[in-house]
């Protein structure tokens, strides 16, 4: 282990990946509450078109894709308080949209030799000083953002009508919320890529909700099942020489079965 | 002041000529409707009658395609939905959510609490108190989610009850909730109503027990078809305007023909 840490490389990923999880974690506490799943995988993938936009215009890639996503999740948000349209249909478009917007960019830069397949499975041991201070800043941004808003993000999650008769400003919160929610989804890009980050946006907080009955363990079982599961997967992804987003995401997946074992188990009466 | 005015600022709910559209069908026809202080208001009719969006425009939750709106005298949305305690229709679905009985009662005091603080010691106390009235205290600390749906009712008619408001909007209040905890409830409402001078809006379809308990009766089938005094609404005719000839009328109250003022607006 301290022969992992003596690697400069190796101690940034570890550095990006715990508060990535940290992030990421406090994040799908909500997204699960609020049946969000599908939203973050929206999103997410949008961000693929914006990565694009980046290569086209020859501007930093994560810095397009954080505009591309942000617009995105605020999109979806403005058309699920309509009634016209449902919420998963609108995302299926436009997660659809904003990945062939990015193939088509991608096609017409001509640049294929980007690497595309870090985009798009991650790559955390290729994550720059750079990267890493953008990475710091804008998580811990997220994080002040949703610990000042905490209490009104959990009631709008609880009962959303009350919460606005009761004078909460709901959707003025819930686009902060989903712009959150995007800021996280592009700063993990780098760590897990755009087809696995969904995937932490959801896991930690759907393992948490099968064993904590409590909000304050929720989140704390949240955080530990993506840390865990994060420093985990860089260690083996290392040793066994796999792609470190994959084995991070499996790892997440086997803790929440366990967990998801458990919570049976509590509930059986014996 | 202009007495009309005057009259306006003693209303706590006002609404003139509203009309709502969902679908391409009216679900709401010239409503007018007025809610003074302290009084028990029932809206009781049918499924599908209009009654919980009656509710929504009220609180500002349903804009209406027409009319207007008054809200202690004012638009709603502007000033004084602080002052308002809503229990929205209970959801069927037990679902999960990590919160106990007391967290739920102090999200009832946020507003008063304010952005970027946390419930303090005194506020845990003022949850407590409401939890005691309705008599819930004992379940303060379990999770919402393992209370019976008769108990969640209670916690979520105490995180209403919570911020002290001048009026407090139910709408079906009585799911659920067994009749001996009812009559507590009912009890509750007319002591807050006298002590407090606390004004109730519920909704409900069991006519016998909103004619038992409210002041004020307004019986609504998308368009209102009685706005006045309770025992009034059981006039066979006013009944079969609203829920349609087959309904029989099991409670007989010699009182219901002595009053014949149908129309509430003159």
């Amino acid at each position: 282990m301290s022969e992992l840490l003596a690697l400069g490389f190796m101690r940034n990923a570890f550095l990006a990946g715990m508060l990535l999880s940290i992030v990421l974690a406090v994040v799908s506490f909500f997204v699960v509450l609020r049946r969000f799943s599908f939203i973050g995988v929206g999103v997410a993938h949008s961000a693929f078109g914006g990565v694009a936009l980046g290569v086209l215009l020859g501007i930093s890639p994560v810095l397009s894709a954080l505009g591309f996503s942000v617009a995105v999740a605020n999109a979806i948000g403005w058309i699920s308080r309509r009634k016209d349209i449902s919420t998963d249909t609108a995302i299926g478009i436009f997660f659809a949209l904003a990945m062939a917007l990015g193939v088509i960019f991608i096609g017409i830069s001509g640049r294929y030799n980007v690497d595309l397949f870090g985009y798009l499975f991650g790559n955390i041991l290729a994550i720059t000083r750079q990267e890493l201070v953008i990475v710091c800043v804008l998580g811990i941004l997220v994080l002040a953002g949703i610990i000042l808003f905490f209490k009104e993000f959990l009631f709008i999650a609880f009962d959303q009508e009350v919460a606005r008769v009761n004078g909460v400003p709901v959707t003025l919160l819930d686009h902060f919320f989903l712009t959150l929610l995007a800021v996280a989804v592009v700063i993990s890009i780098k760590m897990v890529g755009i087809v696995l980050v969904s995937a932490l946006l959801v896991i930690p907080g759907a393992a948490a909700s099968q064993v904590a009955r409590r909000y304050g363990a929720m989140i704390g079982v949240s955080i530990a099942v993506a840390v865990i599961s994060t420093t985990g997967g860089l260690v083996l992804s290392y040793y066994a020489d796999l792609a470190s987003g994959a084995v991070i995401v499996t790892l997440a997946a086997l803790l929440f079965f366990i967990a998801f074992g458990l919570g049976r188990l509590k509930k059986t009466p014996r | 002041m202009k007495p009309e005015s005057q009259a306006k600022e003693t209303h706590y709910v006002d609404l003139e000529d509203i009309w709502v559209a969902y679908d391409h069908k009216w679900v709401l026809q010239s409503v007018y409707f007025s809610c003074g202080a302290g009084e028990i208001v029932g809206i009781v009719g049918p499924n599908g009658g209009g009654k919980s969006t009656l509710l929504k425009v009220i609180l500002g939750l349903v804009r209406p395609d027409r009319g207007t709106v008054r809200l202690f005298g004012e638009k709603p949305g502007k000033r004084g939905l602080q002052e308002v305690g809503y229990l929205p229709q209970i959801s069927q679905a037990e679902r999960f959510f990590p919160v106990s009985a007391l967290d739920v009662v102090l999200m009832g005091l946020y507003a008063r609490i304010g952005f970027f603080r946390r419930p303090d010691h005194k506020d845990r106390e003022t949850a407590m108190e409401v939890l005691n009235r309705v008599g819930m205290a004992d379940h303060a600390g379990r999770p919402f989610g393992a209370l019976s749906g008769g108990q969640q009712q209670r916690v979520q008619i105490a995180r209403a009850l919570a911020p002290h408001p001048r009026l407090l909007v139910l709408d079906e209040p009585a799911t659920g909730v067994d009749s001996v905890a009812q009559e507590d409830f009912y009890r509750l409402l007319a002591e807050l109503r006298d002590a407090e001078g606390l004004s109730v809006l519920m909704v409900s379809h069991d006519i016998g027990v909103i004619t038992a308990h409210a002041d004020r009766i307004a019986c609504l089938n998308v368009e209102i078809h009685y706005h006045g005094e309770a025992q009034a609404c059981m006039i066979p005719e006013n009944i079969a305007r609203v829920f349609g000839r087959d309904l029989k009328v099991m409670v007989h109250d010699p009182r219901c023909a002595t009053c014949f003022r149908r129309h509430s607006h003159e």
